[in-house]
């Protein structure tokens, strides 16, 4: 797939950032209407009047107001002809797509609401209209842009078949999971839904954001924005943990899962704790066979924005290795404030046949994307 | 690293509470006889995020043939006192006293478990120090409680657990540490949850080596709370200590809060410096369990890491079980910081323990 290349490059001489694949792309609707044209009247008229209702105390505000408008926007993004950032298709080719000959956009909606509706029913029907959405609005148009299929993990009957109605249609690469659930992901209920994913040969991908009312710190809740924003990673050990202490990749060892926009640097400290516990109260777990970290190597990938920022630049480097090169992907969260830029996101000298891997090769593997 | 490590002083050890009863006759007579009438001394507080037979809780040469590991002084004298060689050594009571809901009920339990400590432990040994434990929702009666038990020198830090009610950074909590600052007193903040909320923001996980896990990350909330909220811009003298807390994952925290701070400090704008610089300022880590990487070299990466000689404070966590024999300091720790986090680092943070020096 080649770039319509109506947009003019970034200037680069590095090749290998030319043509990778992004691993976190936000479309958006230009006005929560847009859905209407795909929900049923029933569901039409309940988003008119009642609306979706997640456990947050505002309407259509997140808890932590963000520091830029539209819930967290990159200044520039916001299209001259009126709607949101990432909801105009020729603005994401001028800034994304074409200017750096994106390969693959990787899509994570942020909309809707349907993962975390409290009606679970309004909830399904909210991703069968977003999915929808995602297809007609955004691949047909613009091929190298993939759909996720967007699920709430409440309502297992619906998920499944959204999931396998989805299955086959290329448009569709990843099933998408709001992590902040009602319970961590890898409780025995969520369990025929991840059957689902990795029989139909889905990767899951686990965007983090908003809330599922539990507080976003064991303690309680913060006061702000600079909390609550680092607070993604803690929900990103916690789903790490859940997964492989239930037991989910000893009962489907061929699930993928990439964790998005979590960051990564907590992951090595987090392997050698769950080891180091677990041989302490293993006679609770007897159903793992391997060591946590086994399982975290063979069955985690993780995607870079908000690129991780050692104080020493270089540590960045024995971060990927103690990870594995081969389960790190690039990702932009375009358009979003603190977007990351591929010329200007490592601030070292990585390795050429690591560069490929972590711009393009393992997200091409990871997500079934044949060029 | 092996024993004896003679002079080292220990941070963080737990004599248990045999059971409710023991506390009868350090109850006044109105608690008393409360507790009496509710039947309460028949009731089991002990908190329920350390469960006292759990293997990573009782190590096994650690555990008496009767009671709970930690309950036998003379146990804890020859295992501990002796058998590492310390100078002092530091009592953290963990008990659900501070988890009962009433905060006249919690604090009575409280004042209760401080007169216990002071009288059949502290008065047992003279190496021994111990933590002042405290209703930290009930900011009043946790201040009058630090400043009852501060006229003992002995008393030389306020223990209170992680994970509560709200936050620790936030403001209700400030009278507390005015006077724990006026009285020399660090705050301990050790590993585990009263459970008002999951431990997880994830919600409720399956098993005990989950909540165990959580720790940690819960540990990295509660410095981005006291942090953002300007804890240690009010209280420039104040220290705290995260204990069994582990260590390895200081550095991943240090990246991410300096990397929020410079994209979001106009939300914050009373913060001076980065919050990693503020930690090193005024946070303190016990060494068990270190969570160590796989080799010694990856060790002293981290150590490298953390960029600062003042942060880790030794400790054996007796009686829980991290490691065998006296194995209480991870490998790969350069030599010259050993000194400091056996002995200097601790003398220099809680200012208490000169007192009788």
């Amino acid at each position: 797939m080649s770039a319509t290349a109506q947009s003019p490059k970034v200037q680069t001489n590095d090749p290998a950032i030319l043509g990778f694949v992004d691993c976190d792309v936000h479309p958006y609707t230009k006005s929560p209407a847009d859905l209407d044209a795909f929900l049923p009247k029933r569901w039409r008229e309940l988003r008119q009047t009642i609306g979706a209702r997640s456990r947050s105390p505002f309407v259509a505000a997140p808890n932590y107001p963000r520091m830029s408008p539209g819930t967290g926007m990159r200044m520039d993004a916001w299209p001259e002809d009126g709607g949101h950032p990432g909801s105009n298709l020729n603005m994401m080719r001028e800034q994304l797509l074409d200017a750096f000959d994106v390969s693959f956009g990787m899509m994570m909606p942020l909309l809707g609401r349907g993962g975390d509706s409290r009606d679970v029913e309004f909830g399904a029907a909210l991703c069968t209209a977003a999915n929808e959405w995602e297809a007609q609005t955004w691949c047909d148009p613009e091929p190298r842009l993939k759909a996720a299929v967007q699920i709430t993990t409440e309502y297992t009957e619906a998920a499944i078949k959204e999931i396998e109605l989805r299955a086959g249609d290329r448009r569709f690469t990843h099933v998408m999971i709001p992590p902040r659930g009602l319970e961590p992901l890898g409780r025995r209920r969520y369990w025929k839904i991840l059957e689902a994913c990795a029989a139909n040969n889905f990767p899951i991908a686990l965007h983090l954001g908003g809330t599922s009312g539990h507080a976003s710190t064991g303690g309680g809740w913060p006061s702000f924005y600079h909390e609550e924003h680092p607070s993604y990673p803690q929900s990103k050990e916690a789903l790490v943990t859940s997964l492989v202490t239930e037991g989910v990749f000893e009962h489907i060892p061929n699930l993928r899962v990439a964790l998005v926009e979590g960051g990564f640097a907590w992951l090595p400290s987090l392997s050698w704790r769950l080891d180091k516990h677990y041989k302490r109260l293993r006679a609770e777990v007897p159903h793992l066979k391997m060591l946590p970290s086994e399982y975290i190597r063979r069955n985690i990938w993780v995607t870079t924005q908000p690129m991780e920022e050692p104080e020493q630049p270089d540590d960045i480097l024995a971060t990927c290795e103690w990870i594995g090169w081969d389960r790190i992907m690039f990702s932009t969260d375009y358009p979003h404030w603190d977007q990351d830029d591929p010329r200007y996101a490592l601030k070292v000298r990585i390795p050429e046949k690591e560069k490929r891997m972590l711009f393009r090769e393992n997200a091409l593997s990871f997500y079934n994307l044949t060029v | 690293m092996t024993i004896p490590m003679p002079g080292a002083i220990d941070c963080d050890i737990h004599p248990a509470l045999p059971d409710t009863r023991t506390l009868m006759p350090y109850l006044d007579d109105y608690w008393r006889a409360h507790f009496q009438m509710r039947g309460l001394d028949r009731d089991n507080y002990d908190a329920a995020a350390f469960p006292a037979n759990a293997p990573i809780n009782a190590r096994p040469d650690w555990k008496p043939a009767k009671g709970k590991a930690g309950a036998d002084f003379q146990m804890l004298k020859t295992q501990a006192l002796d058998g590492f060689g310390l100078k002092y050594a530091i009592c953290n009571v963990l008990h659900g006293a501070q988890a009962i809901f009433s905060e006249d009920l919690s604090a009575a339990f409280c004042r209760a478990i401080n007169d216990w400590v002071a009288k059949e432990w502290l008065d047992r040994d003279p190496r021994l120090r111990a933590s002042i434990v405290v209703p930290m929702h009930s900011p009043e009666l946790a201040a009058r409680e630090i400043e009852r038990c501060a006229v003992d020198a002995r008393f030389v830090q306020v223990l209170v657990w992680e994970m509560q009610e709200i936050p620790l950074g936030r403001r209700q909590h400030w009278p507390i540490y005015r006077v724990a600052e006026q009285l020399d007193l660090p705050i301990g903040i050790h590993a585990g949850s009263s459970y008002r909320h999951p431990p997880t923001n994830l919600g409720w996980p399956s098993y005990y080596l989950e909540d165990y896990a959580s720790w940690s990350t819960g540990f990295a909330g509660v410095l981005n709370s006291l942090i953002s909220e300007g804890v240690f811009v009010e209280f420039p003298r104040l220290k705290v200590v995260l204990m069994e807390s582990g260590v390895t994952w200081l550095p991943a925290w240090m990246w991410r809060a300096n990397k929020t701070w410079r994209g979001v400090r106009a939300e914050v704008p009373w913060l001076e410096k980065s919050p990693a610089d503020y930690a090193r300022e005024h946070v303190r880590l016990t060494a068990q369990p270190f969570d160590s990487p796989p080799n010694a070299a990856m060790t002293r990466k981290i150590v490298e890491q953390i960029d600062c000689e003042d942060m880790l404070l030794f400790s054996t966590d007796y009686p829980h079980w991290h490691y065998d024999g006296g194995d209480a300091l991870p490998d790969g720790l350069p030599d010259h910081l050993i000194q400091k986090i056996l002995v200097d680092n601790a003398m220099k943070t809680y200012p208490r323990l000169k007192d009788r020096a």
